[in-house]
């Protein structure tokens, strides 16, 4: 079996597609990942995010394209001469084997001694904090736990890369944000090049060092969490990336970085993220930036209102009945008369009408 | 009302039948398993019984009689050997070869149409496989022709009317039944457990030993003891293909033999008795090793 080098410095998707039929799953994807980074596919379900990791994992055969580690080409090799290891969306834990047996499966395949088996698996539960169910079985343990055991798994073997797919997505809210903590932890504990599948932006922007967003298998954007949340490339990308407020509008003057659009007869400075070619633009505004206040220029009527904890979240309504988000630090009651407004940085104008 | 009243009045008011047959999980819906109930009491529980009866009542001699009988005479207790020597083997073969076309057919795209084939054999019935048998496998059959023509051999190989020619017809009628059963294990194994084994390094070989047969030893346990039911049981082609008078006499014949030919019903219950009781015996010993595979669900996540 080939061995891959764990201390690769690049791994390279050049141009990769997958096709089912006629559906193109995965197109013309190029994505350069460094060695120890934490990179997230962020997507929505149907976008490619798990065809690409099943690519990469070798489970999916790639229809164009090629895969590289450093110079070694790897996309024709089987899922088990790639030795990378894998967390499924369902654990995919062995249900026949101890949590031991389970997590000594990879050791085994490499053929390594009965001695440093069980070291290496004792090493693996206490990284994963199971050193107490090492004898149970997978079905004796909470979904939380056969979670651990499934990274445990994937991690002891020391791949050169870990692919997760979706593997919080099963479990409940509390859990999940704990888990969280404890992938990022281990990923930096062990010192592992992880490559994350969700379609939670949370998760992406709080796990990932880089966000690659991906929409109808085409990678859209790739960028620190920072980047992304600040300044989506994409009006496709601002909608994922929570900005409510995206409305098609005219354009009444640009130049200079600068550019104002005209949304309910106001006018509402903005910051155009691409040059804006024609007389028509997509504004995106974060429900959190839009407040009203005493000189906002738009003018609305709050139509719901939801008390959030912090803030008041809810929807009002322009003259000619566009809806808006916004958020008001003060209560606001359905029907009210709202001057709304925001910064003009927070104000990203795309090129052409909503897609 | 006081309390004093109320408390007297819970404890002289019991709880109605009806109460307390839905504790115990009976209720209306229950009544629906009459109509099975009585069905097996009818046809299977009754003849059983009654042929239990009839073969403590033989013809001759005490109420063992019929037993001692048939463990003294050779040309009756070789039966149980004559029987075991086909049941096993072409139920280990069909076993046996049902996991590889099982876990092949998984993977293909026109799986139905090739089940529909693989399954037709049942439609057919016994008899008429090995009429057809008979045609194909005989001195002139075809596939002595195609060998003997074909310079492969000098002399018509004998396939008939003889052991070969019972095993043949027993794994040819009894596969389709093994091979649906071995499937629809097979299909019940999580896929994602086999991309995960694969994953961690281990080769097709290594997932079929540690992941596929082991979450399948439970099911071919039982597919086992179903396949060999029935060919323990083998009668027509015993009497059409094989050599009923010697090496395929098997403990059908016998019993028919006695039944039809001698007339002695009482003899024959005791054989029918203990053609059970052989079976009986097998699955047994089967169903008792399970204990030693494990016998959870073959899925990867929580159930």
């Amino acid at each position: 079996m080939a061995a891959i080098a764990r201390d690769f410095k690049t791994l390279r998707l050049d141009q990769v597609s997958r096709r089912f039929g006629s559906v193109n799953a995965l197109e013309d994807v190029t994505l350069e990942v460094e060695r120890g980074e934490f990179i997230a596919l962020l997507g929505p379900s149907g976008c490619g995010k798990s065809t690409a990791l099943n690519c990469l994992a070798g489970l999916l055969q790639l229809t164009d394209g090629s895969i590289w580690l450093d110079a070694t080409r790897i996309d024709g090799l089987k899922p088990e001469a790639r030795g990378f290891g894998m967390v499924f969306q369902n654990y995919a834990l062995f249900p026949h084997m101890s949590v031991r047996k389970n997590i000594a499966f990879g050791l085994r395949m490499q053929g390594r001694d009965r001695a440093s088996i069980a070291r290496k698996v004792e090493e693996g539960l206490a990284l994963v904090h199971l050193e107490t169910q090492g004898d149970k079985l997978p079905g004796q343990l909470s979904g939380g736990q056969q979670q651990r055991v499934a990274i445990a798994r994937a991690i002891v073997i020391e791949p050169p890369l870990v692919l997760m797919d979706e593997p919080l997505s099963n479990l409940d809210a509390k859990l999940r944000l704990e888990m969280r903590g404890e992938i990022r932890r281990i990923h930096d504990s062990v010192g592992s090049t992880t490559i994350y599948v969700t379609h939670d932006q949370d998760e992406a922007l709080s796990l990932a060092d880089r966000v690659v967003v991906m929409r109808a298998g085409r990678v859209r954007q790739v960028g620190s969490p920072g980047e992304l949340y600040a300044r989506p490339a994409h009006a496709d990308v601002a909608e994922f990336m929570g900005f409510r407020n995206l409305l098609a509008v005219p354009v009444a003057r640009a130049g200079g970085g600068e550019a104002e659009i005209t949304l309910g007869g106001a006018r509402l400075k903005g910051t155009p993220v691409e040059a804006l070619l024609d007389g028509t633009a997509t504004v995106a505004i974060r429900p959190d930036d839009l407040v009203p206040g005493p000189d906002g220029p738009i003018r609305a009527t709050a139509a719901t209102v939801e008390y959030r904890g912090r803030d008041f979240f809810g929807t009002a309504r322009m003259a000619d009945g566009t809806e808006l988000y916004f958020r008001s630090a003060a209560r606001v009651e359905p029907g009210e008369a709202l001057r709304l407004g925001a910064d003009a940085a927070r104000v990203l104008i795309y090129s052409g009408a909503k897609p | 009302m006081s309390t004093a009243s109320l408390a007297a009045r819970a404890r002289s008011e019991r709880p109605g039948l009806r109460i307390v047959l839905a504790r115990h999980g009976i209720d209306g819906v229950t009544l629906l398993a009459v109509p099975s109930a009585l069905f097996v009491l009818a046809l299977f529980v009754y003849p059983f019984l009654y042929g239990l009866v009839l073969s403590l009542e033989p013809k001759a001699g005490g109420w063992l009689a019929n037993y001692v009988k048939f463990f003294s005479d050779h040309f009756l207790y070789e039966t149980i050997w004559n029987t075991l020597q086909l049941a096993i083997p072409s139920t280990l073969v069909n076993v046996l070869l049902s996991i590889p076309v099982a876990l092949r057919v998984r993977r293909m795209k026109h799986q139905r149409l090739l089940t529909a084939i693989l399954v037709l054999p049942i439609t057919l019935g016994t008899v008429l496989v090995a009429e057809g048998l008979l045609n194909y496998l005989g001195p002139h059959g075809w596939l002595n022709r195609v060998l003997v023509d074909g310079g492969l051999i000098a002399d018509p190989v004998r396939l008939i009317h003889n052991y070969w020619g019972v095993l043949i017809a027993l794994f040819i009628s009894i596969f389709p039944f093994t091979f649906l059963l071995t499937l629809s294990y097979v299909t019940g194994i999580d896929p994602s457990l086999e991309q995960a084994a694969s994953t961690l390094g281990a080769n097709a070989r290594a997932r079929f030993r540690h992941i596929l047969l082991p979450l399948l030893a439970q099911g071919l346990a039982i597919n086992f003891c179903l396949t060999f039911v029935q060919a323990f049981s083998v009668f027509p082609s015993a009497v059409l293909l094989g050599d009923p008078a010697g090496v395929t006499r098997v403990i059908s014949i016998a019993a028919y033999t006695a039944a039809f030919e001698q007339y002695d019903y009482s003899m024959a219950s005791a054989i029918a008795m203990i053609m059970g009781f052989s079976q009986l015996i097998i699955v047994a010993a089967v169903l008792a090793s399970r204990g030693l595979v494990y016998r959870g669900p073959a899925g990867g996540a929580k159930g």
